[in-house]
């Protein structure tokens, strides 16, 4: 029997989220050196909806544990899910975006496997028929390359945006469903209720092509409405800098930089935002950097491929409405 | 009530971060060595729990000898002792390695009833060692809490997520780690920073926390380094002054539209 690349894919609402789409590309490139199959394992009812999806974008077959167990208790359950298995089906390597709770399932399923883990890989490579992985660490300033040695289980998470989304197939993927047995461990942590505050029109900053950002120099929170309009003229996602979110101006959730997250968008545009090392530590890895800033000393233009020296509130408003005159 | 707040030592983001060329490790003499700022946040819950309970707080920090410096600046916060975990075999140990010195000394100082984490850390940034610790104790992993409630040997938590939080329920002992949410942390008081000398600080070893040092450290690392290298210096952009009327807007839309961002 060939090989098999396991892909967890993290699904919201029914569908897979983008960073699943991106994780078939990245097991591809895998397979396409190992041979191995690629896959996809979804957790919790639905998968039949998603088959087509998942087939479309690289997935040979879907796995699924058909239950709502799955996302009723933190984490345990979908190591226990995934724990049998692995075991089953003999797999040695496990791709995962890496999302605050995938995370988790990932860093239990390593102990329980006696295998290792990465994080945030942002690149792979094949040697020896194993994983060797990419990965940038302080903020971006050092690449390092990594394995898991010896035959151990390899437990990759890939970083959101390091793979493209491809969609190289044309069918549904045939869905296997396969049972597990709990712990009762597994169910000593509920979920009581699920508060979803993003909204369902703007992409997230970690899946967005374009991230707008907004820091300090917009001096109000309603100065987010502005770059609110700006993103959604670009679909692009919405973040801050710490000093916008501990002013309380934007949810803590869409910080970005050392304490919140790291996008690496196409192009990130940052208005009103100095730059610290802090914040550059979680987007300096961004393709493209557009700096909206008064202070021209500000360490942000020595990031920016395009820096604009100038007033936001001078700036933004005019940008919008000459994007808005471009569509018509 | 008793919680235990492990806490790293970490460089000083501000200064220059290296990895040693032998040891393959974190560089921990090239920086200043600081204590991790996300645990500021546990330390802070840690001391909220403390005020309103009169709950015993230990921190615990896992750090070759160098980093005894930041047991003094942890107790500071008003916490009230300290236990040091130092032991060379300890040295280059992955996330699960470090999990694993971590699990054992939890296990040496139960009973206990709550963990308080950072949910990553600034040098590392994996974010494993909470979630690791706790499957080691076979312990729920209540990470990425931005609220917390304590009643009668449970918790209530809000673990924050990319679009939005779960409302969670756990027993106690639990394993929480907490994001920047969650409060204000406060500055350690100058009272607080005279009482952190008389404060107990506990030293064990592995020996002492009952762990086989074959398991940590840089031989029984699963995740391995091979190579590393700088990343490369960004070259200059454009930069275009605005007159104060938008005069920039139309060479960045046109840059933008190049790029095909629009
Ligand atoms: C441990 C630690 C962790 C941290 N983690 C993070 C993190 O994760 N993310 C993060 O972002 N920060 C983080 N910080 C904070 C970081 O050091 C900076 O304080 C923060 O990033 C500053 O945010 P800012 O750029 O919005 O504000 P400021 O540095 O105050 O910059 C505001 C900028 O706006 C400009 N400006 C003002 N008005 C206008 C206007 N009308 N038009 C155009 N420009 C204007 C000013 O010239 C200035 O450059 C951390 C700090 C520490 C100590
Ligand atoms: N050596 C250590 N000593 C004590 N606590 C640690 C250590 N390493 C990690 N931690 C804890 O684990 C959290 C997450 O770290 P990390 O998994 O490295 O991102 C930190 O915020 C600390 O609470």
């Amino acid at each position: 029997m060939m090989g098999e690349i396991l892909v967890l894919v993290d699904h919201s609402d029914g569908a897979p989220r983008k960073s699943a789409l991106q994780l078939l590309t990245a097991a591809r490139s895998v397979a396409d050196v190992t041979g191995d199959e690629v896959a996809a394992v979804w957790l919790g009812p639905g998968a039949a909806a998603a088959a087509d999806t998942l087939g479309r974008h690289g997935a040979a077959r879907v796995l699924a544990w058909d239950s709502a167990d799955a996302k009723a208790f933190v984490t345990v359950p979908q190591v226990e899910a995934l724990e049998q298995l692995i075991g089953a089906r003999s797999s040695t390597l496990l791709l995962f975006a890496s999302a605050n709770h995938t995370k988790d399932v990932a860093a239990r399923l390593a102990v329980r496997l006696g295998g290792g883990i990465i994080t945030d890989a942002t690149g792979l490579e094949v040697e020896g028929g194993r994983v060797v992985a990419t990965k940038e660490v302080f903020g971006g300033d050092v690449i390092t390359r990594a394995r898991i040695a010896g035959d151990r289980a390899q437990i990759v998470g890939i970083a959101a945006n390091a793979y493209p989304v491809e969609e190289p197939g044309t069918a549904a993927a045939p869905v296997e469903t396969f049972s597990v047995t709990l712990s009762d461990a597994a169910r000593s942590a509920p979920v009581t209720a699920v508060e979803k505050q993003a909204s369902a029109d703007r992409p997230d900053i970690a899946e967005a092509a374009i991230v707008v950002s907004g820091g300090r120099g917009l001096g109000k929170p309603e100065g987010f409405e502005l770059l609110e309009r700006l993103a959604d003229l670009l679909g692009a996602g919405v973040g801050a800098s710490r000093a916008a979110t501990d002013a309380g101006w934007y949810p803590h959730r869409y910080q970005i930089g050392q304490t919140g997250r790291t996008v690496a968008p196409s192009l990130y545009l940052g208005a009103g935002i100095s730059g610290a090392i802090q914040h550059r530590a979680g987007m300096q890895t961004s393709q493209h950097v557009v700096a909206i800033n008064k202070d021209p000393e500000a360490p942000i233009f020595q990031i920016a491929d395009f820096g604009v020296v100038g007033d936001l509130y001078e700036v933004v408003p005019r940008l919008i409405e000459a994007l808005e005159a471009r569509r018509g | 009530m008793r919680i235990i707040v492990p806490v790293k030592r970490v460089p000083d983001t501000a200064s220059v971060r290296r990895i040693d060329a032998t040891s393959r490790t974190v560089d921990r003499e090239s920086s200043e060595a600081v204590l991790c700022p996300v645990n500021e946040y546990a330390i802070e819950e840690a001391m909220r729990i403390k005020e309103r309970t009169d709950a015993h707080v230990t921190v615990l920090i896992a750090a070759p000898e160098s980093g005894r410096g930041i047991v003094q600046k942890a107790l500071a916060y008003g916490l009230d002792e300290a236990v040091f975990v130092t032991d060379p075999a300890i040295a280059g140990s992955d996330a699960i390695g470090t999990a694993r010195v971590l699990a054992a000394a939890l296990r040496h100082l139960e009973p206990w009833d709550l963990v308080l984490f950072g949910n990553q850390s600034t040098d590392a940034r994996t974010s494993v060692v909470p979630a690791a610790v706790a499957e080691l104790l076979g312990l729920p992993s209540i990470t990425y809490a931005r609220h917390l409630e304590l009643a009668d040997g449970s918790l209530v938590a809000h673990r924050e997520h990319e679009e939005g939080w779960d409302v969670v329920s756990a027993p106690l002992p639990a394993i929480v780690s907490v994001v920047e949410a969650i409060n204000e942390p406060r500055f350690p008081s100058f009272k607080g920073i005279i009482a952190a000398k008389s404060k107990p600080v506990v030293d064990l070893d592995l020996a002492g926390i009952g762990l086989e040092p074959g398991l940590v450290g840089h031989g029984a690392a699963a995740a391995e380094l091979i190579d590393f290298s700088e990343r490369p210096p960004k070259a200059a952009g454009t930069v275009v002054n605005d007159d104060g009327a938008g005069s920039s807007v139309g060479a960045l839309v046109d840059w933008m539209a190049e790029r095909k961002f629009v």
